[in-house]
């Protein structure tokens, strides 16, 4: 399974990562290694097998439908690069 | 005896006995500090007005005669990924290089409550993303014992700091191996609870089914108080476990009369340094001594720990990270654009080099067309370690093996190759895949000098067997205990 | 050649809880901008979701009443996207496992009943709010995050509908049956309903399906009705010149009428769903669903049929007084106060109806009570006061919230209805107007009505008019 320069701009616009034309060559190469050793996972019969996705195997884990205290404003937005009138502020965003 | 040199429990003894302030013992760590971070480089913030003041409460609060946590004025050091309020939080990432949470994670909030006393926060591999802490966006740590080399990672500021005795317990976080590898590389004890033992409100999220929160800390004794003051139930945390803490102190030094111990042959093979091996193998005889019995188990899935663990992982944190984007907190690009340039080139600036390789694997691996065959073909091999625990669990009580394959490597040794730095986690992975505990404690030297590190691995919520095994252990003392030179 | 449409929708219905799906934060609507906001709807580096439950039990209800299968055991799975007003960049939605698939929801259409059905309910959490300013020069938008993590339930249809009026009746039911169940206000203006429309066109009888255009920007149940019409003409049209209707994402254009391509390039989204590994899966067993099912109340179509299949209502008063849960409770609890069901029906379709909209009163809300309107309705039916007096009393009812009788008394109001009081007050008119008598006699059979009238003059309309009549009817008929 190799992995294309083509692969790496799709995975990286999926990403949202620009990268330079010599940053995905390089990741294109690393990534093919990486790839190429996690092939040998094929190697195994998973037939039948169940997947394990979560770590805990708790369910049923609720909380109460009970209000509690927001973050002031100031504080939520004390982080935040740019802001205007109350609200975090974008480049516009065209629907 | 320096005072730093002293454990936690020891150093909590005098303090609550009143024989030294926590004040005083405060303001003598930081002159240790003073003198040697600048060689380490362990710390990405020390916070000495904060610890000062901390401590002081501690110290008022003993005057008035009120009992004080477990922790009483315990200087302790917390990795970098964990929210502090109030204290910058970077992830050793530029793209948080700013950001100061409004919040504490749930380890912070005990540590508090037991009257610990937070002295600052350490370097790390950007995100939790690495081997040897050479990740790190901000600066490179180094071994205590030989400056040349890394101290392990990704908790290596962490362990750094408690060999360097620059902090007498500390926090760290084990996605792959995280905290026992830096521990074992570092000469000091490194726990990995079972997943769920700790909450992970506040924990900077990698990989949320394998990350857990863990002690790093000079003895087996610290790092069971630690743990029992952090673990537990956090109703903020859905995958937390509701299971009551043990108090792992007081049964420490009792060990079970026919100790099974599994020694997984697929852990002695190629890739193993021979001194290393050595180390283990006179440690099992240790156990025999002691009445042990040790066992040959097989951990057959052991060669596909690393492949899994990069998809499983990687997938899951191309995800958590996607947050990072520059519109509500982190680092923005001043470069003028549309919004989807925003996202790109703020985390193009923002991120290193190792994040953006993950974040891209883990993409390609989740992207339409390729989950079934990455993804969904991991999880179900993740399966398959479980399964391989389950049954060695069945015939040995608890599992003894190496925690890295090499004493810690020289800087930039690794760097040129990615999949290299990943095979290091070895031994690490298969623990996190199948969710159970593991610690790495010191069991001898190399011939060089370099601490060597044992991993003792449990059953799921059996970290009491597993801290009594490692103290049996460390109560024998069959090697030299050196302690590293920190030249000035 | 005939052509016929093929309509699905999907409907985004914001839960009506106290709290947002994964956190403690409010949901109120009109809150100061990102005053509702924690650490984790913010998705600050470190936090977690926890489910709210009551959440999760509205979404049980609402897939229950759909007459979904439900799964025993159900999880959530990620949606990776990227937009600023979706903090985390995915959203926890429910992919491989919605929590109620296969169901379905009869509707009442032009008199004949239809079926759609109901692919798949699932939940999932809201965005926030994206505002782009108007003034000229405005290169920025702004974010708000107040409606991020509300709970947001998505029920999506079967492409079963064939016209606009389908949908339109498909949106009623739905909009009641929601709000029977409690779970949503449904205030489309506050955005706690939003459709999207999936419309394509065949020749009818064909059993493929045409290439299908998904509609957005759809802010009434009137828009929706519009761009349904708007898209069947469009693509028969182009059909029918032999043309292919291009398979797109089509935006509403409310003020035009009509549906415009996406300026925006529409990329294939791939939304890289797995397994949300910070959430645990839920398991679902029967007693739970049992007791969700306890708390279902007889839903609108349901009680609809009840009202005119055994109260005798007509259609039109039957789906008026179904029309809201609360409505249709007052409604019978009059009549357990006063069996009779077409009266009642009557004034609380007229009067009650009016008054609450002047009012902006809930039926709960409203001053007359149950128990009132029913000893009133008696007062007109038995004939203490007219009709007309009827309505004055009701009106002082509206005002004062004093029972019925107390204001008859009052104001004197009660009709004379006694025939023997009233027999002399007959034979007086009928003596006074021979020509009239003699009109009648002769076959002007609305004569007697004049009779009646002068009667009621002289009576100053205390008179029961209905007695009158017959009294004025008899005495005709007699001679």
């Amino acid at each position: 399974m190799s992995l294309t320069i083509k692969d790496v701009e799709y995975v990286a616009n999926l990403a949202r990562l620009e990268l330079t034309a010599e940053a995905r060559e390089r990741f294109a190469r690393q990534l093919a290694d990486v790839l190429g050793y996690i092939g040998k996972l094929n190697e195994l019969n998973t037939e039948n097998v169940e997947p394990l996705v979560n770590g805990a195997a708790m369910t049923n884990v609720f909380r109460d439908d009970r209000a509690q205290a927001s973050l002031p404003r100031e504080k939520a937005l004390a982080n935040a690069p740019e802001q205007a009138k109350g609200f975090y502020k974008v480049p516009r965003v065209i629907e | 005896m320096n005072l730093v040199e002293l454990t936690g429990i020891q150093l909590k003894e005098r303090i609550v006995k009143r024989e030294v302030s926590a004040r005083a013992a405060t303001e003598q760590l930081f002159a240790h500090i003073e003198a040697h971070e600048p060689r380490i480089k362990a710390y990405l913030t020390l916070d000495m007005a904060g610890a000062l003041a901390q401590a002081a409460a501690v110290d008022a609060k003993l005057g008035r005669g009120v009992q004080c946590g477990k922790l009483a004025g315990i200087p302790v050091a917390v990795k970098d990924n964990m929210c502090t309020a109030g204290l910058k939080t970077t992830c050793a990432s530029k793209i948080l290089g700013n950001f100061v949470p409004p919040y504490d994670a749930h380890v912070v909030e005990r540590l508090k409550a037991e009257d610990a006393i937070i002295i600052g926060k350490t370097n790390l591999d950007e995100f939790a993303m690495g081997s040897s802490t050479e990740n790190s966006g901000f600066q490179v740590t180094r071994n205590p014992w030989d400056v040349e080399r890394i101290p392990g990672g990704s908790s290596g500021g962490s362990a750094a700091a408690i060999a360097a005795a620059m902090a007498f317990m500390a926090l760290g976080s084990d996605t792959g191996g995280s905290i026992r590898q830096p521990a074992a590389l570092c000469g000091v004890v490194g726990l990995k609870p079972t997943y769920g033992r700790v909450s992970r409100y506040g924990l900077v999220a990698f990989a949320s089914s394998l990350d857990q929160i863990g002690p790093i800390t000079k003895d087996v004794a610290d790092a069971a108080l630690l743990l029992a003051a952090v673990g537990g139930h956090d109703a903020r945390d859905s995958t937390c476990a509701d299971v009551p803490v043990p108090d792992y102190s007081a049964e420490l030094d009792d060990l079970p009369a026919h100790l099974r111990i599994g020694m997984p042959r697929e852990y002695f093979g190629q890739g193993l340094s021979p001194e290393v091996r050595k180390s283990i193998e006179d440690a099992l005889a240790v156990y025999r001594r002691l009445g042990a019995e040790v066992v040959d188990v097989s951990l057959p899935h052991t060669d596909y720990a690393v492949a899994t663990y990069y998809i499983v992982a990687t997938a899951e944190a191309s995800s958590n990270l996607a947050r990072y984007d520059g519109v509500h907190y982190g680092y923005r690009t001043p470069q003028k654009g549309d919004i989807v340039e925003l996202f790109s080139r703020s985390r193009a600036e923002g991120f290193g080099d190792e994040v953006k390789r993950r974040i891209m694997l883990g993409t390609y691996a989740l992207s339409s067309g390729y989950y079934d065959a990455y993804y969904m073909k991991a999880a179900k091999v993740r399966q398959l370690f479980k399964r391989d625990f389950d049954a060695a669990f069945e015939r040995v009580d608890c599992i003894i093996c190496p925690t890295s394959p090499t004493p810690a490597f020289k800087m930039g040794e690794r760097t040129a190759n990615p999949l290299e730095m990943y095979l290091s986690d070895i031994y690490t992975i298969s623990a996190n895949l199948a969710g159970i505990p593991g610690i790495s404690i010191p069991c001898g030297f190399t011939a060089g000098g370099l601490p060597i590190g044992m991993q003792i691995l449990g059953k799921h919520f059996d970290e009491m067997g597993v801290l009594q095994v490692a103290r049996a252990f460390e109560r024998q003392a069959t090697y030299p205990r050196l302690r590293p030179r920190l030249a000035i | 050649m005939e052509y016929e449409a093929v309509i699905g929708l999907e409907t985004h219905a914001e839960l009506a809880t106290e709290t947002k799906l994964f956190c403690g934060c409010g949901t109120r609507f009109g809150a100061e901008p990102n005053s509702q906001t924690c650490p984790v709807c913010i998705a600050m580096p470190g936090v977690l979701p926890v489910m709210n439950r009551k959440a999760f039990e509205y979404a049980l209800k609402v897939a229950l009443a759909l007459n979904c299968q439900i799964r025993p055991t159900t999880r959530f799975d990620r949606k990776n996207y990227y937009y600023p007003d979706l903090p985390k960049n995915y959203q926890i939605s429910q992919n491989c496992t919605n929590l109620g698939t296969d169901g379905y929801l009869d509707l009442q259409v032009d008199g004949q009943m239809r079926r759609v059905g109901i692919t798949n309910v699932h939940l999932e959490e809201d965005a926030g709010k994206s505002i782009h300013p108007e003034e000229a020069g405005s290169d920025f938008s702004l974010i708000d995050l107040n409606r991020a993590g509300i709970p947001l339930l998505e029920i999506v249809t079967a492409p079963d509908m064939r016209s606009a009026a389908e949908v339109d009746a498909y949106m009623q039911t739905l909009r009641n049956t929601l709000l029977y169940l409690g779970v949503s206000e449904c205030k489309m203006q506050e955005g706690d309903l939003r459709f999207e429309a999936s419309i394509s066109v065949r020749p009818k009888g064909a059993t493929q399906l045409g290439n299908r255009v998904e509609v957005k920007n759809l802010n009434s149940m009137k828009a929706v009705v519009g761009a349904v019409e708007h898209e069947i003409e469009r693509q028969t049209e182009i059909l029918r010149q032999g043309g292919t209707v291009a398979r797109e994402t089509r935006l509403w254009d409310e003020v035009r009428g009509c549906t415009e391509r996406m300026r925006s390039k529409e990329e294939a989204h791939d939304y890289r769903y797995f397994p949300e590994p910070d959430l645990v899966q839920v398991e679902i067993h029967e007693q739970w669903l049992a007791d969700i099912r306890a708390g279902i109340p007889e839903l609108p179509l349901a009680r609809r049929r009840r009202f005119t299949e055994q109260l005798g209502l007509s259609e039109y008063d039957a789906s008026i007084l179904a029309e809201s849960h609360e409505l249709a409770d007052y409604f019978e609890a009059c009549l357990r106060c006063h069996n009779a069901p077409k009266p009642v029906a009557n004034w609380i379709a007229n009067d009650v109806l009016r008054e609450l909209k002047e009012q902006r009163k809930t039926p709960t809300e409203f001053v007359v009570k149950p128990d009132m309107l029913a000893a009133l309705v008696k007062l007109v039916e038995d004939g203490t006061i007219s009709v007309a007096g009827g309505r004055e009393v009701f009106a002082e009812m509206c005002k004062t919230g004093q029972p019925p009788q107390a204001i008859v008394e009052a104001r004197g109001l009660a009709q004379v209805s006694d025939s023997d009081a009233l027999n002399k007050a007959v034979v007086d008119a009928l003596r006074a107007h021979p020509a009239v008598v003699a009109d009648y006699r002769r076959g002007k059979k609305n004569a007697g009505a004049f009779i009646v009238g002068q009667i009621m003059k002289a009576t100053k309309g205390k008179a029961n008019p209905k007695v009158v009549s017959d009294l004025v009817r008899q005495h005709l008929d007699k001679a």
